[in-house]
């Protein structure tokens, strides 16, 4: 017990330091390249390019197939300014505790500096990570490696054409649940990845937005400060699949905040923290109404879609109560 | 010079590795290779071998770590078997794609279903077609050589090697074993230097799309590399050969300079199979025996030249590869000296499947029936051998 | 004889078809993609630096005077420029044909 809460104790001393990053004052250091091809108003790509603006050029990459990995790496063009690999679907999280690994080894063998700090991030989309990769996850979080998993979720695999996943919420439409006459979209509620995450103790979980792009940033950095698995889950809207204008895909993903269906906290070695409180929060239809794929809503899903965020807000708001920080 | 012990050849194994200075080991158990990755486990908890010892949760994150530690520079290994093999599947042809020099121990066993823990080849016939480099052990020295040699050949080729021992039947025994002192070791595998790598400093991209304008290049590249490595394996046993005495080459034969019926056998059953040639051969039957060490990249010169004036063949296969016309050996066997001018008859059996017995008699009852073949064609293009009717 | 269609001869592969020259999409012109172009009014701008944090294309580069400059040759025309600017300094407006 008191190990625990001693790496507790340093670990949030060393977060405390952290000062954060500040939107006039961004660093300049960009790890992905313009001329990648995202569809346009792509928030999926955008916490990428922040989330390596944030964990500078010391840093190696890992992405699962989809998305991302697609648009930025079509032979004989890349859009990775850092050293990137992609193996498969499902492995990402075991590919970079192979990486970590390895450098543990160098480091120890005196190949790198034992003082240089090398990044290992993992890119991976909602059917990477909550489907086909959730042992993968599991694993590398179990065995503690130092690396950052950040999961891309745009709520469906939408690199092979919207297809639903674990991550598709309650109601919306994909063509593998689509909204027909008899049965009208998703029937099964979001997967609760933040809950699995949390369970395997790890230092560092939060949730980001790219509608706040310096707490996004912020985020990613603490992930990578701690030592141990840090891991994100990034609300990623998707203009093309999702039926939304593209100049309206980051105001999908602040409403998406602010009406309490995605909430922003930290659990910070099991304690949580919820970094905006959404007391009033805005009504749920504002965000559905913006996206075709909730068009075909009845009032009973709406409906029954608000009484849910709301019990979920209400026990994460009881899980703050009851694991929350004292300091 | 070391002094041969008796040891298990799964424990010699993992003290080869050792040896080998491996960076990172992924571990996941399943039998009959587990002593293998229990004893790598003992060496790094005991301090006695300086690496990363990484218990995963599959297979499949087996040899993605070892993908991922690899791409990073660094020495890996990770043994499997059967239904192991199979779950890392997709991962074995990026590996080899990627030129990456991961060492794997197969401890052969069968696929399910039924499922079994007991020894044949279904699972390496499995990936002939993956790129891997692939070596077959007959006995325990062989087995800890031919480690030594792959972490040589894989770091040079750039290539991954896979290196196959019969599960139980090879894993498992007490054998009189000698390792090669460190010193010879470490000169016969230097210190890996890896030019492609993942490193902040120099970064590249590993695992762009393969667009239809390249996908073909990139596999020709890939295959031409496989071909080449076929000097470095070579080279790389003389070279063993200078270092210990003990000669190794792609084809092993076994008195079939003079032979007229010769039998195809992989692994330590060979060695039952020689007792049966002994026979034979005190009553002057004029038998021999082949057998591939070199598996991939198939030796095609050396197995042409190899059986020589031999009239009939006879394949003991130890896989079944379902509605083909043979098994897995047989249907190479065939198309290699179908495009050679011999002709020499084939007969296919299938015998010693999930550990059944392969006895001298029935090796003699196979050189037998492949005398047959000489004058009369076979009614069936493969037999599996010994099924109860 | 089949006409070859590869992009580049095979020996001149890196190995494992790797790319060894990072971030070489730059040569690659996406701002062919959009249908409206962003245009900033200079008044308005407050330099707050919210168009380049949200661009997901990697767009907004800082002038000396310290104006965020949108980049056309990648630009694909998506608006969140627009939809954000805290003072509504940018407006959409249609590329002509």
């Amino acid at each position: 017990m008191k190990f625990m809460e001693q790496r507790s104790k340093a670990m949030r001393a060393e977060l405390k330091k952290f000062r954060g990053f500040n939107l006039k004052n961004l660093p300049e250091f960009e790890g992905f390249a313009p001329g990648h091809r995202a569809c346009q108003g792509c928030g999926t790509v955008l916490p990428l390019k922040l989330a390596l603006k944030a964990l500078g050029p010391n840093t190696i990459a890992v992405s699962t197939t989809g998305c991302m990995e697609i648009i930025s790496s079509p032979f004989p063009y890349t859009s990775w300014k850092v050293p990137w690999i992609h193996v498969a679907f499902e492995n990402a999280a075991s590919v970079a505790s192979g990486i970590e690994a390895a450098i543990k080894v160098l480091k120890r063998k005196g190949k790198i500096s034992k003082r240089r700090k090398i990044n290992v991030v993992v890119f991976a989309g909602d059917g990477a990570t909550f489907d086909i990769g959730l042992q993968f996850l599991s694993g590398a979080l179990e065995r503690g490696h130092d690396f950052i998993y950040i999961c891309l979720d745009n709520e469906a695999y939408m690199n092979t054409g919207v297809q639903r996943s674990g991550a598709t919420p309650y109601g919306a439409h994909t063509t593998t649940s689509p909204a027909g006459k008899v049965i009208k979209g998703q029937v099964t509620w979001k997967k609760n990845l933040m809950g699995i995450v949390v369970a395997h103790n790890i230092p560092y979980a939060a949730t980001a937005s790219p509608a706040f792009p310096v707490d996004l940033m912020n985020k990613v950095k603490k992930a990578s400060l701690v030592n141990g698995p840090g891991f994100i889950h990034v609300f990623s809207p998707c203009p093309t699949g999702w039926g939304c204008k593209s100049e309206d895909s980051i105001l999908t993903a602040k409403l998406a905040v602010e009406t309490r269906i995605f909430p922003l906290y930290e659990v910070i070695d099991g304690k949580y923290i919820i970094n905006r409180k959404i007391d009033k929060p805005k009504p749920v239809e504002e965000y559905l109404k913006l996206q075709r794929r909730f068009r075909h809503l009845t009032p009973e899903q709406i409906e029954y879609i608000k009484k849910r965020v709301d019990e979920e807000y209400k026990k994460l708001v009881k899980l703050s109560e009851c694991f929350g920080v004292e300091s | 010079m070391g002094e041969k012990v008796a040891k298990e050849v799964s424990i010699a194994i993992a003290d080869a590795v050792a040896q080998c200075k491996v960076n990172v080991i992924s571990a996941y158990p399943i039998t009959p290779q587990t002593h293998i990755v229990e004893h790598l486990a003992e060496l790094v908890n005991n301090g006695e071998l300086d690496a990363e010892y990484m218990p995963v949760e599959s297979e499949h994150a087996a040899m993605s770590a070892c993908i991922g530690a690899a791409a990073t520079g660094v020495r890996t290994f990770t043994s499997t078997a059967a239904q192991g093999l199979l779950l890392m599947y997709e991962n074995l042809f990026i590996a080899s794609a990627f030129r990456l020099p991961i060492v794997m121990v197969i401890a052969n066993r069968s696929i399910s279903a039924p499922i079994s823990i007991w020894n044949d080849h279904s699972d390496v016939m499995t990936m002939r077609d993956s790129g891997w480099i692939q070596t077959f052990a007959e006995n325990g020295q062989e087995a800890v050589d031919l480690i030594y040699h792959a972490y040589r050949v894989a770091e040079k080729a750039l290539l991954p090697v896979a290196v196959n021992i019969d599960g139980f039947t090879l894993s498992h025994v007490i054998e009189p074993i000698e390792l090669l002192d460190q010193e010879l070791v470490d000169k016969y595998i230097p210190p890996l230097r890896m030019k492609y790598k993942l490193d902040p400093k120099k970064p590249i991209t590993m695992g762009a799309i393969g667009i239809p304008e390249i996908y073909t290049e990139a596999k020709k590249a890939q295959d031409e590399a496989l071909k080449a490595s076929y000097r470095i394996i070579v080279n790389a046993w003389k070279e063993f050969e200078k270092l210990t005495g003990r000669k190794y080459q792609p084809v092993e034969t076994y008195k079939i300079e003079d032979a007229e019926v010769a039998l195809i056998i992989m692994g330590s059953l060979a060695e039952t199979a020689m007792n049966a040639v002994n026979l034979l051969r005190k009553k002057r039957k004029k038998v021999g025996l082949l057998r591939f060490r070199l598996w991939r990249p198939f030796p095609m010169r050396d197995f042409i030249r190899a059986i020589g004036k031999v009239k009939a063949i006879g394949v003991i296969d130890r896989a079944v590869s379902h509605g083909s016309t043979g098994g897995p050996v047989g249907i190479e066997v065939r198309s290699a000296l179908y495009q050679s001018n011999k002709r020499p008859k084939i007969v296919n059996f299938i015998a010693g499947l999930s550990g059944r017995d392969v006895t001298v008699e029935d090796f003699i009852e196979f050189f037998e029936r492949t005398y047959e073949a000489i004058s009369k064609k076979p009614k069936f293009s493969y037999e599996i051998y010994g099924a109860k009717e | 004889m089949p006409k070859a269609q590869g992009l580049v001869s095979w020996k001149a592969l890196a190995p494992g078809m790797f790319i060894l020259e990072s971030g070489n999409s730059v040569e690659f012109k996406t701002g062919d993609w959009r249908a409206y172009r962003p245009v900033l009014d200079k008044e308005k701008c407050i330099k707050c630096g919210t168009c380049y944090a949200l661009c997901p294309d990697l767009c907004y580069k800082k002038d000396k005077n310290g104006y965020f400059i949108p980049d056309l040759y990648y630009c694909k025309g998506c608006g969140v420029c627009a939809k954000h600017c805290p003072k509504g300094a940018i407006t959409m407006v249609l590329e002509e044909a």
